[in-house]
């Protein structure tokens, strides 16, 4: 199958930009990836510029795979990422348009590459436990409530690629952080320090210069890994229960 | 006191502001609107004017009305600065835009906000202010002790113009959308959602995003139809 291809050109973080056409032949068993593989070979045996698009696992995990495809983070597939994608989904002659992720706190490093770090800035402030090191502690001295254990899980399945920040039209984290609160808030190990773990991962996503949320439903339909607006709710009713009864 | 500063400034403070002022704002049109209903009684306007007369002249409404003018101004002020904030954070747009994930009313509420505000002064002009600087008639009831300002008259002939209906029903009509988001949002920006009782939140929202501009409607339409 023949594919025309619109693509975001970009140099660096601040060069303007621009779009520019590119067809390729790919067949229908190919991962999105895979097929764009074709056209950088292409382009590098044409002694042409490769475009620079980011990925690793290649299988749904890691979320670093981040296309905005036809408009759609990770691309018109419900809850797979973009690496997931398959040609079969296209048809011959079909022109698709690739965009980078959008948000302010997402800069373009090059072409179809963004600097995420503004949510590794959302984690360091708060997406983590603290145990005291020695002896690992039995997996089963504590025990958790299989629907508990479950329901922390589904938060904790979040592979942190931002589609939900490129989706929203306010650029907003919520879903993202949100999904790291309540997966950490709902078992007895995070519970520890769930009240102080909001406030932080909220202010440090207000600074990180992510938008407000207005609750567009966007990041949740988009989300690869289908995390639910309940995340978001939760995390509400938590930081504001956590601003008021804490002393500090 | 820094703390609530510090609150109040955080994303999740700003939205809990938008939400309650939100939440008065609609207590408050319900009130609003049944008392209004009474502009529909054949009764030379003695229902609404002795109506309107208790609502000017008791204290404890007096105060109330006093919040509500400062809940406006505070949640249309508090909205435009988050529509600005959220435009910057967002930065660039795409060149494709789905409309697949999304409501249009949930991605426009700025502009839907701006739409009622423009509505409200219209609307205050020409009863409120009207009414505040004593520009309008008095009339006097055998029912009741105290002459009162004819309210109703100076509706019945506002009704007659047909801009000015038409003027109402857009207004009314970006209410309806702006609600249509709006209402479902501020429970989910307090946190209140559950499996048992969003449902039943979402209908009432729908419902009450579509009966009350609706009844509001059916005041001057009534009135241009009518008479
Ligand atoms: C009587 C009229 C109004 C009612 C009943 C009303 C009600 C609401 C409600 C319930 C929300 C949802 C709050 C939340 O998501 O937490 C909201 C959001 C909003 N309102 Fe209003 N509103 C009114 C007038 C206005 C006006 C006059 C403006 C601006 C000029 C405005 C601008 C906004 C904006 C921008 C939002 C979205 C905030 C966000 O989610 O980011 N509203 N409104
Ligand atoms: S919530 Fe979903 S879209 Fe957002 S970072 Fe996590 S996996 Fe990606
Ligand atoms: S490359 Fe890892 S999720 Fe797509």
């Amino acid at each position: 199958m023949k594919l025309n291809l619109k693509i975001w050109r970009q140099s660096g973080p601040n060069d303007k930009g621009y779009f520019d056409m590119h067809s390729v032949e790919a067949n229908e068993h190919m991962s999105f990836l895979e097929m764009l593989d074709v056209l950088n070979e292409q382009l590098i045996s044409e002694k042409k510029d490769p475009i620079a698009f980011a990925h690793d696992c290649r299988e749904g995990i890691c979320g670093t795979c981040n296309l905005v495809i036809d408009g759609r983070p990770h691309g018109p597939q419900k809850g797979t990422t973009t690496c997931q994608l398959h040609m079969r989904q296209y048809k011959d002659d079909d022109t698709i348009v690739i965009e980078p992720f959008r948000a302010t706190a997402f800069p373009i490093i090059k072409d179809l590459v963004v600097d995420r770090s503004s949510l590794d800035g959302v984690i360091q402030a708060g997406g983590y436990i603290s145990v005291n090191t020695g002896q690992a502690v039995d997996a089963n001295a504590i025990p958790v409530e299989q629907e508990v254990a479950a329901d922390a899980f589904d938060s904790a399945t979040c592979i942190g690629c931002g589609a939900c920040i490129a989706a929203c039209p306010n650029g907003s984290a919520m879903l993202f952080t949100s999904a790291k609160v309540s997966h950490l808030g709902k078992l007895p190990q995070g519970k520890v320090e769930h009240k102080k773990r909001v406030q932080n991962m909220v202010a440090q996503m207000d600074k990180e210069g992510f938008g407000l949320c207005s609750n567009v439903g966007a990041c949740e339909a988009e989300c690869p890994k289908e995390i639910s607006l309940d995340n978001i709710a939760f995390m509400n009713r938590a930081f504001i229960g956590s601003v008021l009864t804490t002393e500090d | 006191m820094s703390w609530l500063i510090t609150f109040f400034r955080s994303s999740i403070g700003r939205k809990l502001i938008m939400s309650l002022t939100g939440i008065f704002l609609i207590t408050f049109l319900i009130v609003h609107l049944i008392g209004n209903l009474q502009l529909l009684y054949n009764d030379g306007g003695e229902a609404f004017n002795t109506y309107a007369y208790f609502m000017t002249n008791n204290p404890l409404i007096k105060t109330i009305s006093y919040g509500l003018y400062f809940f406006i101004v505070v949640h249309a002020i508090q909205g435009i600065l988050l529509a600005i904030y959220n435009r910057k954070a967002k930065g660039s747009k795409y060149a494709v835009n789905t409309h697949e994930n999304a409501s249009w009313a949930s991605k426009n509420m700025a502009l839907l906000g701006i739409l009622v505000f423009a509505f409200l002064m219209l609307h205050m002009g020409d009863f409120w202010w009207k009414m505040k600087q004593n520009q309008l008639d008095m009339v006097t009831y055998a029912s009741f002790d105290a002459p009162v300002k004819d309210l109703f008259t100076r509706v019945s002939i506002a009704f007659q113009e047909l801009w000015i209906v038409v003027t109402y029903i857009i207004g009314l009509l970006a209410l309806m959308f702006h609600l249509l988001h709006g209402f479902d949002s501020a429970f989910q920006t307090l946190g209140i959602r559950h499996k048992k009782y969003t449902p039943l939140i979402s209908l009432v929202g729908k419902a009450y995003s579509f009966l009350v501009p609706i009844g509001f409607a059916i005041i001057p339409l009534y009135i241009y139809f009518g008479k």
